[in-house]
């Protein structure tokens, strides 16, 4: 199956996308270059990863939300393309405007880094149904700007419609309803601040990101 | 030839201010046989400086140990380069940040993890790990602080940003860095052995590219500032402090290593300490080539700068590269692919000169050799350290409370949890993270992207020990980084060092200097660890008063296949530990003695070399064999830490004993070197202990692993989860109410 990685100037993880979809497809993303302005028709599911593209010097995504790929990235996904930001991704879109809601600096000021617990607010959803609803997840965090705001009228909106997928069981940066990821109406935009491909072997401690590469490519 | 001739700027107080000293001064009028200009006299000052020249280290670290069957290249290049089998390479190097980061503590350590990520990547390599070693003042200094929470987010902004992975380091306290803290950074780069890049411009005719940031007045006399000594007006050196841009760092990378993936690379160089002047005297010296530059072509942030500055900034992001002629076109389209400044600056020429243009005149007229091989290489006095008596068990008292003292020695700034530092830094970007600092444990351990292999990584020193006795102290740092690396099952190859001493015109300083030079190569030697890079920064020293010596190392081993590895965390209820080697209860210069009686006196623990690595031999072909659950080495806190840190991360309480004639503080917290200790299970023991005595390594029982106390039955009975929580909770109860530096 085809997948796709978007790369913006400093996007840092990017590889580790690729190597999660290659682990899980067999078959090696295209790399889509943000300058480029459409993304392949063969592409399945994309991949918006981790990083601080333009180095994030204005405020988290927001450069990256204007680049050409994005325009059609957000065409292609309204009319159903499944897409997952990690991170930097989840970040980037919120400023497109594919996800409610902003993520700002993190209520302690500093970058954070740890394993956190998640709680699945939505199992049903094509990038979770493979997950046991009561089991609780491992999944690391990264990130200086995760503090996951909307307003009250949004959240009541996103709690009320199942759109809350990952909640912290341990809230490490502040998040409104302790939220770590969100979906969007449709159910095939995932938005999340922890990083589920730095969870997909062994090796890393644990392999609690797998489920969602395994949900949503199950799906298609 | 005007813009060469003597102007009337140079006078002697311009000398002067310039650090070049009056018999220096005649070497130059004696090179350039007439008067130099500002920009020249600018060019000689930076490049004799102590931090470019090693004037008064040199001639010692040639006495280093620098080759050996996997070194691919020693000192001399940006980085070591050693060989990890199937024709990978590893690139590495540590460099102290110190003077910058004192005085601007987030840009000076972000630039100093920028520069030493620039070292590896100008070799070809992609960095793969950052590492640090710090050392800041006493906690409660009112700096401290400050300091702490500066560095910190200045080593995470940067390291986060490019997506590098900081996975190791170490942090001390002491009241000997008040004035002068040190940041040493460390970065660790995979390459290709047969795609190693290096900076020896050759031939003659061609083009010499700029890339990456352009060029501001900031950092100027940046490398001078390092060559000096504080003193109460420091703080008015900040604008010699550079300011960090890791996008643009993310950018060259990517950029450097798709160009390098092409064959348009002749020599490449970063601009590091005095920039474009030691970038392209460098080059040019070791392809005993000329270099002509026209300054005006050199991609400008302000206007009007003049060739002095363009010449002796340090702004960051920059690199220097001799193209090959016809690849131009294909560097700009790379480059400006990128988003990058780019510019063809110059050509190499035969003339064997550096001869620079600005404004349509020539600025600068000097041959090269003089600026690079005659630079002052000084035989500076040296005075040894007096020795210090050693220190009997029987001499010092046994506590009345083991308990507090078991609290007392964990919770010693040095010794307590650092989560509250590396939780700022991301540990697991590239996906290949397999162990960093958040288990505690020996080293760092880096897959190697897509193979079954994986390096270990470390950095150490015991400044407390080399202050004590600078020659056996320099022995411990090395045996320390061996053993760490030995102690996940690595086989240790290579170390990279950052020497940092106080003021070299002082004969008892540079006496510490010498001897732990001596000392660490007597041990690198020993264990055929050679040093492959390394940086020395001096005149660490405030009004006079000097910071201990701290001869810094990183340390890379390899991992040939990723299921032999062990670590601290894998010892499992019912567990027997084993403690290798021998224990003599040596508290002199100890934690112990420092955090129960508050002294720091006594002979440090002398390293028996042999014994070390017949110790660690051993252990290493334990973890080989599959003999051991969990394995940690024996150092500050002594045997009582190493359990300690062994329970806390794998939760599970132990319960050790003294089999020694010695009293228990001496046992439990005497820091012996040579020492691991083992979990395993039962039908390991006497193997483990047999097959030791056969090999005249001292191996025997100390304990049991289970339940959720610290028991020793001679002397301390503590809850684990009681116990962790205080070591957990000392770097956060310092650092709340710090206020954010950015």
């Amino acid at each position: 199956m085809q997948t796709a990685v978007i790369v913006f100037p400093a996007s840092n993880c990017d590889r580790d996308a690729a190597v999660a979809l290659e682990t899980h497809t067999g078959k090696a993303p295209h790399m889509i270059w943000h300058k480029d302005t459409s993304i392949p028709d063969d592409v399945r599911f994309v991949v918006v990863p981790g990083g601080f593209s333009y180095g994030d010097y204005l405020r988290s995504g927001a450069i990256a939300a204007q680049s050409p790929v994005i325009k059609d990235l957000k065409q292609k996904a309204e009319a159903g393309l499944p897409v997952l930001g990690i991170c930097n991704g989840f970040q980037i879109l919120t400023e497109a405007g594919m996800l409610p809601g902003a993520l700002m600096r993190n209520a302690g000021q500093k970058f954070v880094c740890k394993i956190s617990r998640l709680r699945l607010a939505n199992a049903q959803t094509r990038f979770t149904k493979l997950y046991d609803a009561k089991h609780e997840i491992d999944i690391p965090v990264a990130h200086h700007d995760g503090n996951y705001f909307a307003d009250d009228d949004t959240l009541r909106r996103i709690e009320g419609s199942g759109q809350v997928v990952f909640r912290y069981v341990d809230n490490p940066n502040g998040s409104r309803g302790d939220i770590a990821g969100i979906i969007n109406q449709a159910g095939n935009v995932l938005g999340m601040m922890p990083h589920p491909e730095r969870a997909i072997d062994p090796l890393h401690g644990g392999t609690d990101g797998s489920n969602i590469f395994k949900s949503i490519l199950g799906s298609l | 030839m005007a813009g060469t001739s003597k102007s009337d700027d140079i006078t002697l107080d311009v000398i002067a201010e310039h650090g070049i000293s009056g018999a220096e001064y005649k070497i130059i009028l004696d090179r350039l046989g007439r008067e130099p200009n500002l920009t020249e006299l600018g060019i000689f000052s930076v490049m004799w400086s102590e931090h470019c020249s090693y004037k008064s280290s040199r001639r010692h670290l040639g006495k280093f140990l620098t080759t050996g069957k996997r070194v691919i290249q020693g000192p001399g290049e940006n980085a070591g380069v050693i060989d990890i089998d199937d024709g990978d390479a590893i690139i590495f190097k540590m460099e102290s940040h110190n003077h910058p980061s004192y005085i601007e503590p987030y840009q000076g350590a972000a630039t100093g993890v920028g520069g030493i990520m620039r070292d590896v990547f100008t070799m070809g390599a992609r960095p793969i790990a950052l590492l640090n070693a710090l050392r800041f003042g006493e906690p409660d200094h009112p700096k401290t602080k400050s300091l702490v929470d500066g560095v910190i987010a200045g080593i995470g902004g940067y390291g986060n940003c490019v997506g590098v992975p900081t996975v190791g380091g170490e942090t001390n306290f002491h009241a000997g860095y008040n004035g002068n803290i040190l940041v040493n950074a460390m970065c660790v780069g995979l390459a290709r052995a047969d795609n190693v890049f290096y900076s020896a411009a050759k031939g003659v005719g061609n083009p010499i590219f700029y890339v990456g940031s352009k060029t501001g007045r900031d950092g100027i006399h940046g490398a001078t500032m390092a060559s000096a000594e504080f003193d109460d007006d420091s703080e008015e050196k900040r604008p010699t402090v550079q300011v960090g841009d890791p996008f643009t760092e993310k950018l060259l990378i990517e950029a450097c290593l798709e160009l390098m993936a092409t064959d348009a690379i002749i020599a490449i160089q970063d601009m590091g300490a005095a920039g474009l002047t030691s970038s392209s005297i460098e080059m040019a010296d070791k392809g005993g080539v000329g270099v002509a530059l026209n300054l005006d072509k050199v991609p400008q942030r302000e206007t009007g700068m003049t060739a002095y500055e363009m010449m002796l900034s340090e702004s960051q992001e920059r690199m220097l590269m001799v193209i090959q002629p016809g690849k131009e076109q294909l560097a700009f389209d790379v480059f400006e692919k990128w988003g990058l400044d780019v510019a063809e600056i110059g050509t190499t020429t035969k003339t064997g000169r550096l001869v620079l243009t600005h404004g349509g005149k020539t600025v600068c007229d000097i041959p090269i050799a003089p600026l690079a091989d005659d630079a002052p290489n000084l035989n500076r006095p040296h005075t040894p350290t007096a020795p210090r008596d050693v220190i009997e068990p029987s001499d010092i008292i046994e506590p009345q409370d083991y308990n507090d003292a078991l609290v007392r020695v964990m919770t010693d700034p040095d010794m307590t949890s650092k989560r509250w530092i590396w939780e700022q830094y991301d540990r697991h970007v590239m996906a290949d993270t397999m162990d960093s600092s958040q288990s505690g444990g020996d080293a760092a351990i880096i897959r190697i992207h897509g193979t079954n292999k994986a390096i270990a990584v470390t950095t150490d020193c015991t400044p407390r020990y080399c202050y004590a006795d600078p020659y056996e102290g320099g022995k411990q740092v090395v045996a320390e980084s061996w053993r760490n690396l030995t102690a996940v099952g690595a086989d240790p190859i290579a170390i990279t060092d950052c020497l940092n001493f106080g003021n070299p015109e002082r004969p008892e300083i540079m006496g510490q200097f010498v001897g732990c030079i001596d000392g660490m190569n007597e041990a690198c030697r020993a264990f055929e660890y050679p040093v492959v890079s390394g940086n020395v920064s001096l005149y660490n020293e405030t009004n006079g008063v000097a910071i201990p010596p701290t001869p810094a190392v990183g340390g890379v081993g390899l991992i040939p296949d990723l299921s032999l590895i062990k670590t601290l965390k894998g010892a499992k209820a019912g567990d027997t530990l084993i403690m290798i080697g021998e224990t003599d209860g040596w508290l002199g210069s100890s934690i112990y003695l420092r955090a129960l009686m508050g002294r720091e006196d006594g002979a440090p623990p002398p390293v028996d070399l042999a014994a070390e690595k017949r110790n660690g031999d051993y252990v290493r072909k334990l973890i080989r064999n599959r003999r051991v659950s969990a394995v940690h080495d024996l150092s500050d806190g002594g045997f009582a830490s190493a359990a300690c840190e062994m329970a806390f991360s794998s939760g599970i309480g132990a319960t050790l004993s003294n089999p020694s004639d010695l009293p228990a503080h001496a046992w439990y917290f005497g820091e012996d070197q040579g020492r691991y200790l083992i979990a395993t299970d039962k039908n390991s023991i006497n193997p483990i202990l047999t097959t030791a005595n056969g090999l005249g390594v001292k191996a025997q029982i100390v304990g049991t692993v289970g339940g959720d106390r610290l028991t020793a039955k001679d002397g301390f009975d503590v809850s684990l989860s009681g116990l962790k929580d205080r070591w957990e909770s000392w770097m956060p109860t310092l650092m709340s109410g710090a206020t954010e530096t950015v």
